[in-house]
């Protein structure tokens, strides 16, 4: 195995029987990103030197006692995290010559913990779209296909991982942008609460939803890095004080008696193959001990239409900021997709309209807060297919307005009322495309999730599989 | 479902957006496109439903009313492509 391939879990225990030194680690990195990258984009911003110095640091700090978590292991992290002195474009020429004069919280936070930086990853611009066909920097490929799409916003950060460019990578979601991609590249993609990790720093997009997470190769990997990340933080007041329990203790823990939730509604208009996987997960969870249980929820059709008011909205007025003056290019710069929502969402908080749209989706927001916490009542954590689909081919993504918010259908409810969800993959259609499944919790329960996730990937192993590119 | 007539160069205007004559007419059409589709939120009843803003419910949060070291002036006008000694320098606003 190539030490690019490791999971965070194996590269630490690998770096502390000095098996291999971090420079090793981070070579393997870039040599990977060297080779491959040209073929799937992942990358924006690829910082060699810094990654290679950085590693060298990690190497001579000495290990006894102190325990960094993320002390010398490679790292990838979307580009519309703000890196101090390293260009961030959120994948807009707007932003192309912007070279922040500081860290987003979760850079700082990761840093802190010990990470090498690789680079930045390639996203929709300004995180608006589930293809990353919106990039100002070229389209990212699917490393299990690339003539598909690798899903998006974050699909850079799910390519990247999925492709062994880096050992684990840093996405952000408002409604899909994680776990989306993180399903079509068959990588786990988890999206926290709101306001369990700070949007501090990040290139906001509907600052309502906006999460950042860890997109990763394993559950495990995925819990270490959300206990670097969650937490209050001063710069971000919606951040919440409730202190963040041990993700990792309780992974393994039997999950006998749990009770699952499914909704028939969550699998209606989904592509037969991915129902058929899906639906052999939540077999297999049966047979680990969990109970298995039938819940009525809201149509999540519905959720389309509150997440794309919302949504625009919140845009239009974070967009504003955009004037050329301070930072960036001016406004004509701004790709087709950020102009439509813009607009959009200008329009519905203009005067006169603002009852009909905006004040009536957070009331209906409302309603979906109330079913889920209703549907919780009875049940512990949600299960449902990720996307509709599988990964889509290149170009799909055109000349279609409302694209996102229909691959995003089944993740969007979630988001609307702030709860976490992680994103596994379940299975291959039969063209070799990775199909993924959510687990959903009630707020600030992620570990439930967590421990639901890592029981049925220990037993379906299917991150055993990697793409051949 | 009822079209709905939008005028793109007023919200163009608002929303300070340079759109060639082309975009006007395309972002015309999908912008009606996309309004159909929400429109259909209309159908639930949210009589006596307050609004929910903020998801987590956290209200009225403060912090400690301490300074903590800023950026430096230098660093927050590095990016800045028209500075004049040491400010912003912005195109007039108001005739003199």
């Amino acid at each position: 195995m190539d030490l690019n391939q490791l999971t965070i879990i194996q590269a630490k225990e690998g770096l502390k029987r000095k098996k291999f030194s971090a420079l090793e680690l981070t070579k393997a990195c870039l040599k990977r990103i060297k080779n491959i990258d040209p073929k799937i984009n992942a990358f924006v911003t690829v910082i060699e030197d810094i990654a290679l110095a950085n590693a060298k640091e990690a190497d001579g700090l000495p290990t006894n006692g102190q325990d960094l978590p993320l002390l010398g292991i490679p790292i990838s992290i979307k580009d519309n995290f703000c890196t101090q002195g390293i260009r961030t474009t959120a994948s807009s020429r707007v932003l192309g010559d912007f070279i922040p004069p500081y860290d987003a919280t979760v850079v700082r936070k990761l840093k802190d913990a010990g990470m090498v930086l690789l680079g930045k990853t390639n996203m929709d611009a300004w995180a608006h779209g589930s293809s990353t066909e919106t990039s100002d920097y070229g389209i990212t490929k699917n490393p299990w296909n690339t003539d598909f799409l690798p899903g998006g916003s974050s699909g850079g950060a799910a390519a990247s991982v999925a492709a062994d460019e880096t050992i684990a990578g840093i996405g952000s979601e408002t409604a899909g942008s994680i776990r989306q991609p993180a399903a079509w590249c068959g990588v786990v993609g988890l999206k926290p609460t709101y306001g369990r990790v700070s949007r501090y720093g990040v290139v906001a997009m509907a600052s309502s939803l906006d999460s950042p997470g860890p997109i990763t190769k394993t559950v495990e990997d995925s819990a270490l890095i959300l206990q670097v990340l969650a937490g209050k933080d001063y710069f971000d007041a919606t951040t919440s004080a409730k202190e963040a329990p041990n993700y990792l203790k309780n992974l393994n823990k039997p999950i006998n008696g749990i009770k699952i939730g499914v909704s028939d509604d969550y699998f209606e208009s989904v592509n037969i193959e991915v129902k058929e996987k899906v639906m052999d997960a939540i077999k297999m969870l049966e047979k680990l001990g969990a109970k298995i249980k039938n819940v009525k929820l809201f149509s999540p059709k519905y959720a389309i239409a509150v997440y794309t008011i919302l949504q625009r909205s919140e845009v239009s007025s974070n967009l504003a900021r955009y004037d050329g003056i301070r930072y960036g290019n001016d406004r004509s710069y701004f790709g087709d997709e950020a102009k439509r929502r813009i607009m959009l969402g200008t329009y519905a908080l203009s005067a006169g309209y603002y009852d009909q749209y905006y004040n009536k989706a957070q009331k209906v927001r409302t309603l979906i807060v109330r079913d889920f916490e209703k549907a919780f009542k009875d049940v512990d954590v949600i299960v449902a297919p990720t996307s509709p689909s599988t990964a889509l081919p290149v170009g799909s993504s055109k000349n279609n307005p409302m694209f996102g918010e229909i691959t995003d259908v089944l993740v969007e409810p979630s988001s609307i009322a702030g709860l976490p969800g992680i994103n596994i993959p379940c299975g291959f259609s039969k063209e070799g495309l990775p199909v993924g499944m959510q687990i959903i919790s009630p707020q600030f329960r992620e570990e439930l999730m967590l421990n639901v996730a890592y029981k049925y990937e220990q037993r379906a192993e299917w991150y055993r599989i990697k793409p051949k590119l | 479902m009822f079209l709905m007539k939008i005028n793109v160069s007023h919200i163009a205007k608002l929303a300070n957006l340079p759109l060639s004559k082309k975009e006007k007419e395309k972002f015309e059409k999908q912008l009606e496109e996309t309004l159909s589709y929400i429109n259909q939120l209309s159908k639930i009843d949210t009589k006596d439903v307050e609004p929910t803003s903020q998801v987590t419910g956290l209200e009225n949060i403060t912090r400690e009313d301490e300074i903590i070291p800023p950026l430096s002036q230098e660093d927050v006008l590095k990016n800045s492509k028209s500075v004049h000694d040491g400010f912003f320098k912005v195109r007039a606003i108001l005739e003199a």
